[in-house]
C-alpha cells in the first residue's frame, strides 16, 4: 500500500467542516432563493408570503403546494426591461471580454518572454492592482473622467477638444472601468500557461522555416487555449453580473441584470422578483460555471 | 519561453500595460495630498484631508468594523480553506468530492450579487440578526475557496516523496502532516490570509446585502459617498486603504518567497 493512501483517511475527515460550511451557507441559501422566488410579493418585513409553514401540517402544505406562483417569472420574460437588461448584460460582459482578451494576451505574453529574473517582479506588478479595492480603482477612474477632471484637462491643453468631453455615465466609461478592473483575472491565467510552454517548441518551428506570425498562430496559440478558456471564463461570468462599474459609471438609462436586482431588492423591496431575477441569471450561467469548474478542477487536481 | 528574445512589441505592451494599472491609482494617491477642495486646481501640499477622515466619527466606525469583519472572517476561512485544499489534494476520492470541489470553485467567479441575496434570504429565514456576524459568516464563505485554490496550488506543487519520507520511517500520517506538510505549506496558508481580509476588506456587494440597519463596513460608507461624487476626503481614506494594503501584499510575498524559488505561490489565482 503507498504511503499516499495510507494518508487518505485522515485527509478525509479533513472535508468534514468546509464541506458542512459550503452546504449551509452555499448551497442551502440557494433553496430559500428558489423558494421566495416562487412566492407573492407582500408589504411586510421580511417582504413576501412564507411558501410552507411545516408546522401547519400535510393540509397546509397542499394548500402551500397550490399557491406557488410562476408569476414573477412571467414578469421577467414580459417585461421589456427584464428582457433588456439580460440581452445588455450579455452583450457587455461579450464585448468586456473580447477587449480584455485582446489588451490582456500582449501583456502576458510580453511577461512570459522577459527573463526568468524579471518574471516574479511583473507578476507582482499585475497582482498588486488585483488585491487593491475594486471600489477604489473605479473611483479613481471617475476622478480623472469627471467634468473637470484630468483627462478633459489634458485634451482642452492639447487643443483636442474645443469644450470638456462628457465621460461619466457613458458606455464607454463602463467598459474602461470593466476592462481595468479585471485585466489582472485575464493576465494570470494566461501568464501561467505561456511561461509553462516549452521554448523549444517556438525554436523548433522557427527552425523549420516558420515564420514569426506562423510561430504564434499556429505553436503558441493553440498551446495557450486552456490560459485563454480560463481567463475569458474568469472575466465573462463575474462582468455578466457586475453592479458596482455600471452603476458609477455607465448612464442610467439602460441598465444591466445585476443592477436591476439591486434596484428590485434595495429600492423596490421586492425580494420575490429580485430573487427570480437571480435564479435567471443563474441559469444563463450554468453552463459556463461547469465549464469553469471542469477546468479549474483539471488545472489544480491532474498533478 | 525565456530564452526567446523580449521584442520591442512585447516592451511596448507591457509598459503600457503596466501604466494603464498604475497611472489611475497614482493620481488618485497625489490628489489626496492636494490643499485644494478643487480636484482642477493643486493648491499645494496638505494632510488635510486625512485630518477630516480622522474625525469622521461615522467613517472611522465604518473602518473598525471593516478591520474585524476581515480580520474574523480571514481567520475562520484560513482554517476552513486549508482543511477543504488538503482533503482534495490528499483525501483520494470521497462521496461527494465533485459537489464539494464544485462548491469551492463556483464562488471564485459566481456574481456577488447572486451570492449576496441568497445569503441574506439565508439569514432571515433563520431570523439571525443582521450585523458583525452575518457578514462575517458571508464573507468567511467567499474567500475560504480563494484560501482553498491558493493552498491547493502549493500542495500540488509539493514533492510528495517528502510525505512518503517521513511515513515510511515510521510516522503515523496525522504526524507526518504536522511535522513535514505543514510547515511547507505555511507560505501558501500565510499568503491564502492576506488574500481573504484584503478581500473581504474590498467587498461591497455581499456586505451590503448581509449587512443590518446602522453597521455599515468601509466600502458601504464609501459608496455612498462616491454616488454623490468626487470628495478629497474619499482620495485621503482610499489612500488609507491602499497603504494598508500594500502592506499585506509586502508581508505575504514575503512569507510565500521563504520557500518558493518561482514566486508562485503568491499566485492568487
Amino acid at each position: 500500500m503507498s504511503a499516499r493512501r495510507i494518508f487518505a483517511r485522515p485527509a478525509r475527515f479533513a472535508a468534514i467542516a468546509p464541506y458542512v460550511w459550503m452546504v449551509l451557507f452555499f448551497l442551502v441559501p440557494f433553496i430559500f432563493v428558489l423558494k421566495i422566488s416562487l412566492s407573492q410579493t407582500v408589504i411586510a418585513r421580511p417582504p413576501y408570503t412564507p411558501v410552507f409553514d411545516f408546522t401547519a401540517g400535510w393540509a397546509a402544505i397542499e394548500q402551500a403546494l397550490g399557491a406557488l406562483s410562476i408569476d414573477n417569472f412571467r414578469l421577467l420574460v414580459s417585461d421589456d426591461l427584464y428582457v433588456l437588461a439580460y440581452v445588455r448584460s450579455l452583450v457587455v460582459a461579450l464585448i468586456s471580454t473580447s477587449i480584455l482578451l485582446l489588451i490582456g494576451y500582449p501583456i502576458a505574453y510580453g511577461m512570459a518572454r522577459l527573463p526568468k529574473r524579471w518574471q516574479p517582479l511583473a507578476m507582482m506588478l499585475v497582482i498588486v492592482p488585483f488585491w487593491t479595492s475594486f471600489l477604489i480603482r473605479i473611483y479613481a477612474w471617475i476622478n480623472i473622467l469627471q467634468h473637470d477632471g484630468l483627462l478633459n484637462q489634458l485634451l482642452l491643453a492639447l487643443h483636442l477638444v474645443a469644450q470638456p468631453v462628457v465621460w461619466l455615465s457613458t458606455d464607454s466609461a463602463m467598459y474602461l472601468g470593466i476592462v481595468y478592473s479585471y485585466l489582472p483575472f485575464m493576465i494570470l491565467p494566461l501568464y501561467a500557461t505561456l511561461t509553462k510552454m516549452e521554448p523549444a517548441l517556438e525554436e523548433a518551428a522557427a527552425d523549420l522555416g516558420a515564420s514569426p506570425r506562423e510561430v504564434f498562430w499556429l505553436v503558441t496559440f493553440p498551446l495557450s487555449l486552456p490560459g485563454v478558456g480560463a481567463g475569458v471564463l474568469l472575466c465573462f461570468i463575474p462582468i455578466v453580473g457586475e453592479f458596482v462599474i455600471p452603476d458609477l459609471l455607465a448612464g442610467s438609462n439602460s441598465l444591466m441584470i445585476g443592477q436591476t436586482l439591486w434596484l428590485e431588492f434595495f429600492n423596490n423591496k421586492d425580494w420575490p422578483v429580485a430573487s427570480a431575477t437571480a435564479i435567471v441569471l443563474l441559469v444563463l450561467l450554468i453552463a459556463p460555471l461547469l465549464l469553469y469548474d471542469r477546468l479549474q478542477r483539471r488545472q489544480l487536481e491532474a498533478k | 519561453m525565456a530564452r526567446a528574445k523580449v521584442t520591442r512589441f512585447n516592451m511596448a505592451s507591457l509598459a503600457l500595460g503596466f501604466a494603464f494599472l498604475y497611472l489611475p491609482i497614482v493620481i488618485l494617491v497625489i490628489y489626496s495630498f492636494n490643499a485644494s477642495r478643487l480636484v482642477t486646481v493643486w493648491g499645494g501640499w496638505s494632510l488635510k484631508w486625512y485630518r477630516e477622515f480622522f474625525n469622521d466619527s461615522a467613517m472611522i466606525e465604518a473602518a473598525w468594523m471593516s478591520l474585524r469583519v476581515g480580520a474574523t472572517s480571514a481567520t475562520i476561512a484560513t482554517i476552513l480553506g486549508t482543511l477543504a485544499a488538503v482533503a482534495l489534494s490528499r483525501g483520494e476520492n470521497f462521496r461527494g468530492r465533485t459537489l464539494f470541489s464544485g462548491m469551492l470553485y463556483a464562488p471564485l467567479v459566481m456574481p456577488e450579487v447572486i451570492t449576496g441575496l441568497s445569503l441574506l434570504l439565508l439569514f432571515v429565514a433563520l431570523n439571525a440578526e443582521r450585523g458583525f456576524w452575518t457578514v462575517t459568516i458571508a464573507h468567511t464563505t467567499l474567500t475560504m475557496c480563494f484560501v482553498a485554490v491558493v493552498v491547493q496550488s502549493r500542495l500540488g506543487s509539493l514533492d510528495k516523496s517528502l510525505e512518503e519520507a517521513a511515513m515510511d520511517l515510521g510516522c503515523a500520517p496525522a504526524r507526518a502532516f504536522l511535522m513535514v506538510t505543514l510547515p511547507l505549506i505555511i507560505p501558501a496558508i500565510v499568503a491564502g490570509w492576506m488574500l481573504a481580509f484584503t478581500l473581504s476588506l474590498d467587498d461591497l456587494v455581499i456586505a451590503s446585502f448581509t449587512t443590518g440597519p446602522g453597521s455599515s463596513t468601509l466600502p458601504i460608507r464609501i459608496y455612498s459617498e462616491v454616488r454623490l461624487g468626487v470628495k478629497p476626503e474619499i482620495n485621503a481614506i482610499c489612500t488609507l486603504v491602499i497603504g494598508l494594503i500594500a502592506v499585506v501584499i509586502v508581508v505575504a510575498s514575503l512569507a510565500s518567497k521563504l520557500t518558493s524559488t518561482r514566486g508562485e505561490s503568491a499566485a492568487p489565482l
